[in-house]
């Protein structure tokens, strides 16, 4: 029983071909992420977003440069979608010393402050405590930013998320926490380990509003969307997002799929929420064939553009072993 | 520098942190404070360290808190992140238990993990130590565990105007710092300079000069040491007493000088034995000192087993100045 909409405001045609165009640059990234990862030329392990990139394609329409997010291992889309530039992005994720955290974070720990990607974590459900620090900051600087916490559905039954939600609620913080909902914690089924049947329920326990969204609708996605932020920037506080979706490739690349049921994730991709969007757009006349073909071949370009100067990058030299422990550096 | 020239007050170490508290919120505007109950309406902290901050600073500077660590953490972890100066306030230590991930994955690590894009200026002040009968989840003294990860200093002072001296640099620290006070440095009557102004963070302090043995400690257990100085004088042993005051970045240069000048060195602590910070200094010390000392580094820490509660299992696990005595009179008997 989710909470329903106030304000149900429409995107207009040209957020709606942004959020596609976020959406596409999400997925020709991770494509050419996974090509990657074949060639051998990624070692490390690769959580794809591949299938959720609606839900930050749609909320990052609504964020200005200065607004922040919180993200976890699996959120390279939420950064694409934010605009981190790629070049870095790729350098760091091959390890190099022009990553963005000079190949000392890799793609687990993506962190671009200049775009407002402020955390990327690999615990499970530590960016909501982080956010609401950001929330407060908010506060005290008088400033109507916001910040989301993304996190999953597995995240949402781990003590942080509950202190979060609380102690947003009890201060009337200006967060929004974005749980994606993609049905699985890790190999687990979300009803196995998951006390209510939608997570927004357990936002009535903190105070605030609870939403269930079909998260690979980029409409829908978009007005519960507006009507949290706006709530956030008008001082009235947290919501609680729960992003319906699904994960195309497992938990971890190369996942073997084995827990899932016969004929879920084919019956997933055959709503593959991209190419359904981009008929939608061409059914309503907001983009053209060649427009958007236009568009991808300009995606592609950046993409691969990223790639090449990321190969070309260093690797970072031994005495970043002692460098940024502390803002002093450590005697050799 | 003579304490004579300074003019000195009678204070004590709650008073000396409210005092670098105040000092630091009205000198600089990011400075804001957050734990339970640290607002004046619920008392200021459970010890009352933070009496005054809410009144004069405001509540939105100054919050209490609900009883969640892990949000304490994260939201001093966010807003250093986002310009301020944090000052957590975790009431007990053990209480870090519930903050770990915050503080050891999050605060510790992110400046490395981003390549030097995230700040985390924080201060943890958390408070411990046994002898009051609180047994074993509230009297942990656990710095080897911060010593241990990289990225967090640890302070732990004895004496009032060390505390508010260190205090004062913690909160101007770029990095994280855990700031650790018992119920006797925060209680025992001391004095500070009137004007006591920020100590460098990673220097220790030679608080009795001698000759014979370089007594290290740091914390409450610095009383302990203190009180066994008379009996070693009446046995004529010369000890030379180094405050550590801070544990992470420590101050090699000073505690190898003193061990070499007197030729012996025993480590005083009351955290375990096991593991403790004695092991690391020990373990320098003989690897800086070899063929330089007359006896082996003595090393005095609690029992391997939890923090009992029975008075007398309680005092026999803190190291006493008895014991401190024995040990000294060993070591300075050899070579």
């Amino acid at each position: 029983m989710s909470q329903t909409l106030q304000n149900r405001a429409s995107p207009d045609a040209a957020t709606q071909l942004d959020i596609y165009r976020r959406m596409l640059r999400i997925e020709r990234n991770d494509d050419f992420t996974q090509a990657q990862i074949r060639r051998g030329r990624i070692t490390a392990p690769y959580y794809s977003g591949r299938g959720q990139e609606c839900i930050p394609a749609a909320i990052s329409n609504l964020l200005n440069d200065d607004d922040k997010i919180c993200t976890i291992y699996r959120g390279i889309h939420d950064m694409v979608a934010k605009g981190m530039p790629l070049k870095p992005l790729w350098a760091e994720i091959m390890g190099k010393v022009d990553g963005t955290c000079k190949g000392k974070g890799g793609p687990m720990h993506l962190t671009h402050p200049d775009t407002g990607v402020m955390v990327t974590t690999g615990i499970v459900g530590s960016s909501m405590p982080i956010a609401n620090g950001f929330g407060w900051a908010s506060l005290l600087d008088g400033t109507k930013q916001v910040t989301i916490a993304y996190f999953g559905d597995g995240a949402s039954n781990i003590g942080a998320f509950h202190e979060s939600l609380n102690l947003a609620s009890v201060w009337k913080l200006p967060v929004i926490f974005v749980c994606s909902n993609n049905g699985y914690a890790e190999h687990t089924k979300y009803a196995d380990a998951t006390s209510v049947d939608q997570i927004s329920k357990r936002a009535i326990g903190y105070g605030m509003p609870g939403y269930t969204v079909n998260g690979n609708d980029p409409v829908e996605m978009w007005q519960y969307a507006n009507e949290a932020i706006e709530r956030a920037r008008a001082g009235e506080g947290p919501t609680l997002l729960e992003c319906r979706t699904f994960r195309f490739c497992g938990h971890l690349l190369g996942d073997d799929n084995k827990y899932m049921d016969p004929g879920e994730l084919d019956a997933a991709k055959a709503v593959d929420p991209l190419p359904q969007f981009r008929q939608k757009l061409l059914d309503e006349g907001i983009a053209t064939e060649a427009q958007l073909e236009e568009m991808k071949a300009a995606i592609e370009a950046e993409v691969q553009q990223a790639i090449d100067f990321a190969m070309e990058s260093e690797f970072p030299p031994m005495d970043e072993l002692r460098r940024d422990v502390f803002a002093q550096e450590i005697p050799a | 520098m003579s304490t004579d020239t300074i003019e000195m007050k009678k204070t004590n170490g709650q008073q000396a942190v409210n005092e670098a508290l105040h000092e630091a919120f009205a000198a600089d505007p990011k400075v804001i404070l957050l734990g339970e109950d640290c607002g004046d309406k619920e008392g200021g902290g459970v010890t009352g360290v933070c009496k005054g901050l809410s009144t004069k600073f405001g509540d939105l500077r100054v919050r209490s808190t609900p009883i969640a660590e892990q949000s304490i953490m994260g939201a001093a972890i966010g807003a250093a992140m986002a310009g301020y100066k944090p000052v957590a306030e975790i009431m007990l230590m053990n209480f870090t238990t519930v903050a770990m991930d915050m503080i050891v994955n999050h605060a510790a690590k992110l400046r490395f993990m981003s390549g030097g894009q995230s700040q985390v200026p924080l201060v943890i002040r958390t408070l411990t130590g046994a002898g009051n009968q609180t047994a074993g989840q509230h009297a942990d003294c656990y710095e080897a565990w911060f010593c241990h990860t990289a990225g967090i200093k640890v302070v732990f002072p004895c004496f009032p105007g060390d505390m508010k001296g260190l205090m004062l640099s913690a909160i101007q620290d770029p990095d994280p710092v855990i700031f650790i006070e018992t119920g006797m440095t925060l209680f025992a009557p001391g004095q500070m300079p009137v004007n006591q102004g920020p100590i460098p963070l990673g220097k220790a302090n030679v608080v009795v000069p001698g000759s014979d043995i370089t007594i290290v400690s740091y914390g409450a257990q610095m009383f302990r040491v203190m009180m066994a100085l008379e009996e070693l004088g009446k046995a004529g042993i010369s000890a030379e007493v180094v405050d550590l005051r801070t544990i992470s970045p420590w101050d090699k240069e000073t505690v190898l000088a003193s061990a070499e000048k007197t030729g012996r060195l025993l480590v005083v602590h009351e955290a375990g034995r096991n593991f403790g910070p004695g092991a690391e200094i020990a373990a320098t010390a003989q690897e800086e000192l070899f063929g330089k000392l007359k006896a082996p580094v003595g090393r005095l820490g609690a029992p391997y087993c939890a923090v009992p509660f029975a008075k007398k299992l309680e005092d026999a696990y803190l190291v006493q100045p008895a014991d401190i005595v024995a040990e000294a009179k060993r070591l300075a008997a050899m070579g």
